[in-house]
């Protein structure tokens, strides 16, 4: 580590007894979404849970791409980077490379990390740098005013697609698991409470945390997630994933999932023929499972998968780095500028 | 046994020709190591094709390596060769042209067979059937004299074939009486655990030496004393070695972790494999998915703290220009290295240009100045690295460190620089909260401060919309804009007071002045010194900052009649100083994947001269 980091890093005041609040993360910018878009709701949950994490906020960085998502960083009061379409993700990388001990967040949404932004995104996932990714999923482009996104439903009649998209869409938490992430997740803009404690779980998470955050643009696609989230439909179209409890749903939690061999079809608990216990009981560290799950997001008839996927462990790439690097210096010794610049076959020209 | 004479000479160039996959390349990186401990000044010119390896004995899979050393001052790899060694009818075929008269050539006899004669084009041979009377033709089994030397260790006719090489080589070293040991150490380093390999090998070099000390062919043994060379610590080094040591020394300079974010290119891929290597010097080398990624984890890495690099080619540049655009906006320090090759596209990889520099000037959407220096020679790339990292540092921009394939693969005896009186590089990072604006500026540089994340009460946010000048708020002002961009464009500005002047190499004012820029360096010198010898008015500028430039450039340019610009792309520098300076500067433009011979230049110097009289 750099001497000069070093002696920044020593500048940190000492952990005060006042715990920070979430007022002490909002920065003096003025939001300027459009009132009543979801990103609100995602802002003030982040900022809730913040102080919970025990990070100094001069240790923490928000890195965005470009999108309404990507102003996020403008409104929090840490170290933040609005960089380009697509590359938040790089940027990250190489920030947390050069510095593994910051707090490392990546703010993007479906086009930003998953149209332009998609190569990066999965070699993210792949390497697994404690980098903690929130995609705002809109299903929308909405700062350029109403296109379709590569999560966008087929069919769907935009400023782009006058005749109705013919692209089928992304699903965002099978292209995680496919890219081997560690850590996939599915919240809702509209539970705060359930953003919370997702949010928390991703801080905590040692390696990229892939958390897709279902968030309702107002303007350009009002209402893509209210069967999702809105009290009179949730209950029957949502099913809760909770690690080490069976998948049930409805109003009266007499619904459920059990697998048909590999296949996970709904259940009833009332009528008899099932209980609780044939039912499919989520297990985080299961990767099989997690395929099956996140499968289960664009077919018809089956609940939509809310909560953690997967939670497993995996090298982090940064600390693989910085160990290479000690386990260099142990076996040649630190380097010698002038020692290199003197090796090799030399003369000497009197 | 006759007795040989022994001839001593001034200079000598030396090209080994063969298939690609036949070890040329080895061959004469060996004999340029050996030349060069023995004191020699020397130049080397790696010629090889693309591909990885070639169908044998087609004309496109031919790889050459040319050698110009002497007791003299050696400036270019030559223009033509005084020996050319050909290991079968296809090198012999593509080489023959750059061999002068009465010049000596050493084929190899069984590359010329028939199917070797068909694949060359060659309706009959020419060993046997005259063509080559005008040169010194020496030809010599030596597939077979390679096999004859290891026979009873019974290896596999493929193992024979790849050690041929070396008996060239062993002749060679012969001929111009350098000693084995480096190569001979080299050997036993390199295959110490395959002994057959290693004995078979060690077998033919002698082989080949004691072939050429032998046998009546060669009449003729040469010396080339060491060349007067500067009092000092000498080692011979390649453009991109010493490209990446100039950077791991700026690092330590300046106490920063180097980080590198790149991804594989000809003929830039040395780089990041040099630096792959120290890691015990804390160099962190990521290879990127994808040259986007490359520049923009560089970036990330900057904003981090770290000296932040980037190395590629001309493609890649063109991929990373959005994000080179984003790094003048956030004014932080990042080295975009590109080691040029023809163009344009995929083009020609493997062959050098320099046809890249408006792109550097000129490549990013909007006005996004951004400093620009080049290298001259190979051993130049480790001074022209540290300085770009030091203006990088110090003006908190990004920077184009220019270099092209004939520097990046060539070598040249290098000044082992004293590490401790190298220039100091001191950035500082902020910390002070009293004050703190993200895009305050310093008086005399226009920087602003770098406050790494970390630095508890300077939490700010950056990014690439326009910034509100001192707050760094984002703002869409119009008259704050403007503003942003005069004082982005002033700040590179200055970068000048830190430039040293422009020195012109012969009179101040004359006939004709020529002005270079990167690797024309040596050819134009070369040049220049000709006709200086025969008494002409003419003088050599050499340009290593194309941005900004040298303070005095315009003033120099005004006291010649004639100003020649020779460059290897269509005119790039002409079109600069012609808009610049309004002179009627003209160009001389070679566009083949080739570095300039020295007479091309000199022919174009005579012709302005007669021209103007």
């Amino acid at each position: 580590m750099s001497v000069l980091v070093d002696e920044v890093m020593k500048l940190s005041p000492p952990p005060s007894d006042q715990k920070a609040s979430s007022k002490d993360f909002q920065s003096d910018q003025d939001v300027r979404w459009c009132p009543g878009c979801g990103d609100y709701s995602i802002l003030a949950q982040t900022q809730r849970v913040m102080p919970d994490l025990g990070i100094p906020r001069h240790r923490m960085v928000f890195v965005s791409g470009i999108g309404c998502s990507s102003r996020f960083p403008y409104y929090m009061n840490t170290y933040g980077f609005h960089s380009i379409h697509g590359r938040a993700t790089a940027i990250a990388s190489g920030l947390k490379m050069a510095r593994p001990e910051l707090s490392m967040w990546v703010v993007t949404g479906d086009g930003d990390g998953l149209s332009i932004g998609g190569n990066h995104m999965i070699h993210l996932l792949r390497r697994n740098l404690d980098i903690n990714v929130l995609l705002f999923n809109n299903q929308i482009y909405g700062l350029t005013k109403g296109q379709y996104s590569p999560t966008s439903e087929k069919g769907k009649i935009t400023k782009s697609t006058p005749f109705g998209s013919i692209d089928y869409p992304f699903n965002p938490a099978a292209l995680a698991l496919g890219s081997s992430a560690t850590f996939v997740a599915r919240t809702l803009d509209r539970d705060p409470k359930h953003m919370q404690a997702i949010i928390k779980r991703a801080a905590e998470h040692k390696g990229t945390s892939f958390v897709e955050v279902y968030q309702n643009c107002n303007v350009f696609n009002d209402g893509a997630f209210f069967q999702f989230t809105e009290k009179d439909t949730k209950d029957d179209t949502a099913v809760y994933l909770e690690h080490g409890k069976p998948l049930t749903f409805g109003k009266e939690k007499d619904k459920g999932i059990r697998l048909n061999g590999f296949s996970p079809e709904v259940v009833s608990l009332k009528d008899g023929k099932w209980s609780v216990n044939d039912l499919l009981v989520h297990n985080e560290k299961d990767t099989t499972l997690s395929f099956i799950l996140a499968d289960m997001t664009y077919k018809a008839g089956l609940p939509r998968p809310i909560g953690i996927f997967l939670a497993i462990d995996r090298p982090v790439y940064e600390q693989e780095m910085v160990r290479q690097i000690a386990f260099a210096q142990e076996k040649r010794g630190d380097g010698d500028m002038v020692k290199l610049l003197n090796s090799g076959d030399t003369w000497t020209v009197q | 046994m006759a007795e040989k004479t022994i001839q001593n000479l001034e200079e000598v160039t030396i090209r080994f020709a063969g298939d690609s996959g036949d070890g040329m390349q080895l061959t004469g990186t060996q004999f340029t190591n050996t030349t060069a401990i023995l004191g020699n000044d020397l130049s080397t010119l790696p010629d090889y094709p693309a591909e990885i390896r070639a169908p044998a004995g087609t004309l496109f899979g031919v790889s050459g390596f040319q050698i110009h050393f002497g007791s003299t001052e050696i400036n270019t790899p030559g223009d033509q060769c005084d020996v050319l060694v050909a290991m079968n009818a296809a090198a012999l075929k593509v080489n023959l042209g750059s061999l002068i008269d009465g010049g000596t050539i050493i084929a190899n006899s069984d590359g010329f067979n028939d199917k070797n004669l068909k694949l060359a084009g060659y309706a009959s041979n020419p060993l046997t059937d005259g063509s080559l009377q005008k040169y010194h033709l020496h030809s010599v089994d030596i597939t077979k004299l390679t096999g004859l030397a290891i026979q009873d260790m019974n290896l596999s006719s493929k193992l024979v074939d790849r050690s041929k090489n070396f008996f060239a080589l062993g002749m060679m070293y012969w001929m111009y009486n350098r000693p084995m040991e480096s190569t001979i150490d080299w050997i036993e380093k390199k295959f110490g655990n395959k002994p057959e390999i290693k004995e078979a090998n060690l077998r033919v070099l002698k082989a080949g030496w004691n072939f050429s000390e032998t046998t009546e062919i060669f009449a003729v043994r040469y010396e080339v004393g060491p060349a007067k060379l500067a009092p000092g610590k000498y080692r011979n080094i390649t453009g991109n070695q010493a490209l990446a040591w100039g950077l791991i020394a700026a690092s330590k300079k300046a106490k920063l972790d180097l980080f590198l974010g790149s991804y594989p290119i000809t003929p830039a891929s040395d780089i990041l494999h040099e630096l792959s290597v120290y890691k015990h010097f804390g160099v962190k080398t990521f290879q990127a998915e994808d040259e986007i990624a490359g520049v923009t984890s560089a970036l990330g890495a900057s904003f981090g703290g770290a000296l932040g690099v980037t190395t590629t080619s001309g493609p890649g540049v063109a991929l990373k220009t959005e994000a080179i655009g984003l790094a003048v906006m956030v004014e932080l320090p990042l080295i975009i290295v590109n080691v040029q090759r023809g163009g344009p596209s995929t083009g020609l990889p493997t062959k050098t240009e320099q046809a890249d520099l408006l792109q550097s000037l000129y490549g990013r959407n909007g006005e996004a100045p951004v400093p620009i220096i080049a290298a001259a020679t190979p051993a130049d790339c480790f001074e022209t690295a540290f300085e770009a990292s030091r203006i990088a540092l110090k003006y908190m921009t990004p920077i184009f460190c220019l270099s092209d394939g004939y520097l990046g693969n060539g070598s040249e005896p290098w000044l082992i620089p004293d590490y401790n009186a190298l220039p100091e590089i001191a950035p500082k990072f902020r910390t002070e909260k009293e004050g703190f604006f993200p895009y305050s500026r310093d008086e005399q540089t226009l920087s602003r401060p770098w406050a790494i994340p970390g630095t508890p009460g300077l939490e700010h946010r950056i990014g690439g919309l326009e910034k509100q000048h001192i707050t760094g708020n984002v703002n869409y002002e119009p008259l704050n804009h403007e503003f942003m961009i005069k004082m982005r464009a002033e700040k590179i500005e200055r970068i000048a007071n830190e430039i040293p002047l422009a020195k012109v190499e012969g009179d101040s004012q004359g006939d004709l002045l020529v002005v270079g820029w990167g690797g024309t360096y040596g050819s134009i010198k070369s040049a220049v010194a000709h006709h200086r010898q025969k008494g002409n008015s003419v003088s050599h500028l050499h340009l290593r900052w194309l941005n900004p430039m040298p303070r005095n450039v315009g003033e120099i340019l005004y006291k010649f009649k004639h100003i020649l610009i020779p460059e290897l792309n269509l005119g790039q520098l002409v079109k600069v100083l012609r808009a610049k300076y309004l002179v009627p500067a003209v160009g001389l433009n070679k566009i083949q994947g080739l570095p300039f011979k020295s007479i091309e230049i000199e022919s174009k110097i005579e012709e302005i001269l007669r021209g103007s009289k």
